[in-house]
């Protein structure tokens, strides 16, 4: 029988901000123990929560970004389970009105473009990182209480690669937006997936089957294709899927069950009496409209029709947003897009990659990439001068006319010197100059060679070329 | 000694302005107070009289400087659920044994910014949770009218250390009318603010939609006094409100009179089974007002019955929530397992006493899966008519005269055995909590039993100062704030 | 509640509330906690419907605070606070993932 698997994603997603969610402790990656916690973010008697600004602009500027609509109206709830990482032993969340509804992802799977529609979006608060000892676990609360946001999609997918592109692309616009930096190492993106399958034509869906909390990507992939290979097995051997909460163990490569619906939780969630409802107006969500930086689709977009950059230059620049910005600043100092565009593709990735260094680390600017790119379009250097220039800045920084100056890699156009070799070539070659006078061509290839050594390469050979056409053509 | 513990704020005031006493003598008086008769009262867990001393001396000192500020010096005994840096907080349960607090809650800031002198910390119903400060963990507190009978709850501490002169005025908190009925069982004025004028920051959440902090004092003007010390909008509490606080104390009219003044009566707030005695008090002290010139006018709260019953659905099911912090993993009791989940069962089954355990059991219930919308979405939607009620009702008046509880305080042990029962005696001030509204409880007379009686005065949201105006008119033209308990 | 309310599994419950009862406790509460239930039914005679509930006793919105660091605990008072600790982290017995 011919079966189909469903996939529906929850990817919580931290955001970029400089305190928690709801008290003024600084989120930092890899601080001392509990030296970022205060009374709120680990549940004192007496403390109280109050909503942190930034977050909800965020949050809300992603949903903008993913296409969602603002909620007008939204407000908190209280998620009650008892767990050593959750200092209160409930999460302040958004149960029915969460800030962001709907929205969609679009994105090239394989060659086709196929669109992931979303739920919602939901605020809430972060857990606390328990790490596990001989006999015992130990809580660091740094981490409690941050700002998380949870972008939950429709089931809407039904492959691996479909969840692939569609995280990969969620990525992207997050770090684009500015709203995260989405680093899984830090466990700032992290993904639920729930999978189920179904004989091809059945109406309603399998049992779905959740598995946690993933942060890497290719451990996602993975996790869904043994599932979904695991729940094929099942019913093809007539057995029934069970609804269950599951993990994925990379070493292994198989999830393993947690939890069973019988003893699935009962959150009893109601309204968080500390916190207020939150009111969004339109004037409030056109001005953060307004703010929102431009997508990779549509940078890729613009930098086809307007810059007349090949597809392939447009998706490699857009990749990554940092050299995507980088190739912007360059822009705005040069004209030459696609010279600019095969400068950063060649030397610039080839020396980044040698030497395992972000872009914003290169020593040669965008400024300083425009003002190469322009001796070169103004034939001052060859553009094989222009690369030394390039790799000499990158290594050792530095102005790029100066460097031309100090390697002499200037080239020379004006006639009286180019006239002078020309008449030397011509004079002490006569073979070759018989040659070309009786009708073989090529033969000025030889003199070109000649007034080129005697320039010591310096001579630009488009002049030179000229130069000896208009001697031997009299 | 001069008994200066028996003095009021604003006499105690007077007296440090023109220099016949010291804060220090204040608090040696009233510490002398304390050794006297609070082996029989009970109504503090912990008192530190180094460091009381040592505020009074930096109180005198500020006072030496020039600063001049009515509350500057007095000794205030504080509930034991507020947080004080560096002082245990232990709400009178077992749970919280070995918690050191490590901040301040805002009004015990606000208390120390106007150099008042934090004193000891008094008992009360083990996390707020009662109506007579039976459910206490930590130590028995007695009535001082009457030691065989309970000082009210949960702010029983509160009331009993104001009502035996063992403090000059104390905090307390109000959920269901913890403030008032305790001060109306031992013979005080006590003020349950309008939710959000006191910044709840720092106090240990029993029903967060509910909770207030509020003062419990010998007089009327001694309350508006202390109110005016610790009201204000906290941007550290969401739910604090932005608006200026009147000077309440000022604003209280010398002249008694009521004219112009519309006071509602709502015939509902006479339930059967009230203690005819309570009845003919409130009635009397209505026909006071009369007499001072205030227009007597009937209203209706006719949803006022299920108060008790939305009252404890919301209450639990937010105190379910609010105490699952007690775990034994951050801070307090633990009693060790296997596992988290052992550990959590053994310490919390150890930590709290047999109502505070109903009471959560009874939450997690309401909110549980299926039961939510039957209990607490009802709840919800009914406590939307009862304040619906209070706004039609101030329609037609300016503040709403009742009595404050159906009887006055009865023996211990006398209602301990049914929950139910105990819960009924809130019928009369849990509707306030529930609308949001402010409302004061004064003494109106006595029982034939010695016992005070008290009157309740309930304002509109954010008019503590039509209350407090008409709590002092009352008071005025009355001596039963006079009378003291024989200890 | 919808008509007499099926009545209250105390056992469930407290296991939700992480609380070890006793079985006298059991006995007890479930007895006391019935007749508080059934205290509560008079709630059904009215018809709320239409009735919007209330959250918050005064109604408010949009209470943020500005992206800024406030003050954090001193380690060691979360430390000294805590049952029992390790390397200035919380101790607790073994979590098993849930
Ligand atoms: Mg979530
Ligand atoms: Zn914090």
């Amino acid at each position: 029988m011919e079966y189909e698997a469903t996939i529906g994603l929850e990817t919580h997603i931290m955001q970029k901000t400089n305190t928690k969610m709801f008290c003024g402790c600084k989120y930092e990656y890899g601080a001392e123990p509990n030296t970022h916690v205060c009374p709120t973010c680990l549940g004192y008697p007496g403390a109280l929560p109050v909503m942190n600004e930034k977050a909800i602009e965020l949050i809300c500027k992603a949903g903008l970004l993913l296409g969602c609509e603002i909620n007008p109206y939204s407000k908190w709830d209280r998620k009650n389970y008892f767990y050593p990482d959750m200092a209160k032993n409930y999460q302040i969340t958004q149960a029915d009105e969460p800030l962001c509804l709907g929205g969609a992802v679009t994105v090239e799977v394989e060659g086709t473009m196929k669109t992931f529609t979303l739920e919602r979006i939901h605020q809430e608060e972060n857990a606390a990182k328990n790490t596990h000892v001989a006999g015992a676990s130990l809580v660091d609360y740094n981490r409690a209480g941050t700002a998380l946001m949870e972008i939950v999609s429709n089931p809407c997918m039904h492959s691996a690669e479909d969840a692939l592109a569609y995280m990969t692309a969620v990525k992207q616009i997050m770090q684009y937006g500015g709203i995260s930096n989405c680093d899984q190492e830090k466990g700032q993106m992290r993904s639920d997936v729930n999978v189920s399958v179904r004989p091809v034509g059945q109406k309603e869906l399998g049992a779905k089957v959740e598995i946690k909390n993933m942060n890497s990507f290719a451990f996602i992939k993975d996790a869904i294709e043994y599932e979904i290979e695991r729940q094929i097995a099942v019913l093809e051997s007539g057995g029934k899927v069970d609804q269950e909460t599951r993990g994925y163990n990379p070493d292994r490569g198989e999830t393993f069950i947690q939890r069973t619906k019988e003893d699935a939780h009962d959150y009893r969630y109601f309204p968080e009496p500390d916190l207020m409802p939150v009111k969004i107006s339109r004037e409030q969500i056109e001005a953060w409209r307004a703010e929102l930086p431009e997508l990779p689709v549509q940078r890729r977009e613009r930098y086809v029709t307007e810059l007349g950059l090949p597809e392939y230059d447009a998706g490699v620049l857009t990749a990554d947003k940092a050299t995507s910005d980088y190739f912007e600043a360059t822009m705005a100092h040069a004209k030459n897009a696609k010279a600019v565009s095969n400068f950063i593709m060649g030397e610039m990735m080839r020396l980044l990659s040698e030497q395992s260094l972000p872009i914003s680390e290169s020593k040669v600017t965008p400024e300083k990439l425009a003002e190469i790119i322009a001796l070169i379009d103004a034939k001052t250097i060859s553009t094989g001068g222009g690369k030394q220039i390039f790799e000499t800045i990158f290594n050792e920084g530095g102005d790029p006319k100066a460097i031309m100056e100090a390697k002499g890699l200037a080239q020379v156009s004006d006639d009286s010197a180019l006239e002078g070799w020309a008449d030397e070539a011509i004079a002490n070659n006569p073979k070759p100059v018989e040659e070309y006078k009786a009708g073989n061509a090529a033969s000025i290839n030889f003199l070109m060679g000649q007034v080129m050594k005697a320039s010591r390469g310096k001579a630009n050979p488009g002049a030179v070329m000229q130069m000896l056409k208009q001697k031997l053509d009299a | 000694m001069a008994d200066l513990n028996k003095l009021t704020i604003s006499e105690l005031a007077e007296k440090l302005a023109a220099g016949d006493c010291t804060s220090v003598d204040i608090v040696n008086d009233v510490l002398a107070a304390i050794d006297a008769t609070d082996a029989k009262v009970g109504a503090y867990l912990t008192l530190d009289r180094a460091d009381a001393l040592a505020q009074a001396k930096a109180a005198d000192e500020r006072r030496a400087a020039g600063e001049r500020n009515p509350m500057l010096g007095i000794p205030v005994a504080i509930k034991d659920l507020l947080n004080v840096k560096g002082q245990p907080c232990t709400c009178s349960s077992k749970i919280l044994e070995g918690y050191t607090a490590p901040y301040d809650a805002t009004v015990i800031a606000k208390l120390r910014s106007v150099g008042a002198v934090l004193l000891g910390r008094v008992n009360m119903d083990e996390f707020a949770m009662g109506s007579s400060t039976e459910n206490a963990a930590l130590g028995k507190t007695s009535n001082p009218w009457d030691l065989d009978r309970v000082p009210g709850g949960s702010s029983g501490g509160s009331a009993a250390s104001v009502a035996s002169d063992e403090a000059i005025v104390s905090l307390g908190s109000d959920t269901g009318g913890s403030i008032r009925q305790p001060a109306a069982f031992c013979g005080c004025v006590g003020v349950k603010p309008t939710y959000g004028r006191v910044s709840r920051l720092g106090l240990t959440a029993f029903a967060s939609s509910l909770d207030q902090i509020g003062p419990i004092s010998k007089t009327v003007k001694d309350s508006a006094l202390i109110l005016e010390a610790i009201c204000g909008h906290d941007e550290k509490d969401s739910s604090s409100i932005e608006m200026e606080v009147p000077a309440f104390a000022a604003n209280l009219p010398a002249d008694p009179s009521l004219a112009g003044m519309k006071l509602g009566l709502p015939k509902e707030y006479f339930v059967e089974g009230m203690d005819p005695e309570v009845e003919k008090a409130v009635r009397a002290a209505v026909e006071h007002c009369r007499s001072l010139g205030a227009e007597i006018v009937d209203v209706s709260l006719p949803n006022a019955k299920y108060a008790i019953a939305v009252y404890y659905i919301i209450a639990t099911a937010e105190a379910s929530a609010n105490l699952a912090r007690f775990d034994g993993i951050r801070y307090g009791m633990r009693l060790d397992g296997k596992d988290p989940a052992e550990l959590y069962g053994k310490t919390r089954a150890a930590g709290f006493g047999p109502e505070v355990k109903r009471r959560i059991i009874l939450g997690t219930y309401v909110l549980s899966s299926g039961y939510y919308d039957a209990y607490y979405k009802k709840a919800q939607k009914v406590r939307t008519l009862i304040r619906d009620d209070f706004t039609k009702a101030f329609e037609q008046c300016d503040a709403i005269l009742s009595p404050v509880t159906p009887t006055p305080a009865y023996l211990k042990g006398e209602k301990t055995a049914d929950p139910l029962k105990m819960y009924l005696d809130d019928i009369l001030t849990t509707p306030i909590n529930l609308a949001g509204n402010c409302a004061l409880s004064l003494p109106c007379g006595f029982a034939s039993n010695g016992m005070p009686i008290g009157m309740q005065i309930i304002g509109d949201a954010f008019q503590e100062d039509t209350i407090l105006k008409v709590g002092h008119a009352y008071e005025q033209t009355t001596d039963w704030h006079k009378s003291r308990p024989a200890l | 509640m919808s008509g007499t309310h099926e009545g209250i599994d105390v056992g469930y419950v407290a296991k939700l509330a992480c609380i070890d009862l006793t079985d006298e406790e059991k006995a007890l509460f479930q007895g006391q906690l019935d007749q508080v239930l059934h205290y509560v039914e008079q709630l059904n005679e009215l018809d709320v419907a239409d009735v919007e509930p209330t959250a918050h006793a005064i109604p408010v919105f949009n209470v943020f605070r500005k992206d800024e660091l406030g003050a954090s605990l001193p380690h060691d008072a979360v430390v000294a606070n805590a049952p029992s600790a390790t390397d200035g982290q919380i101790r607790v017995p073994k979590i098993i993932d849930q």
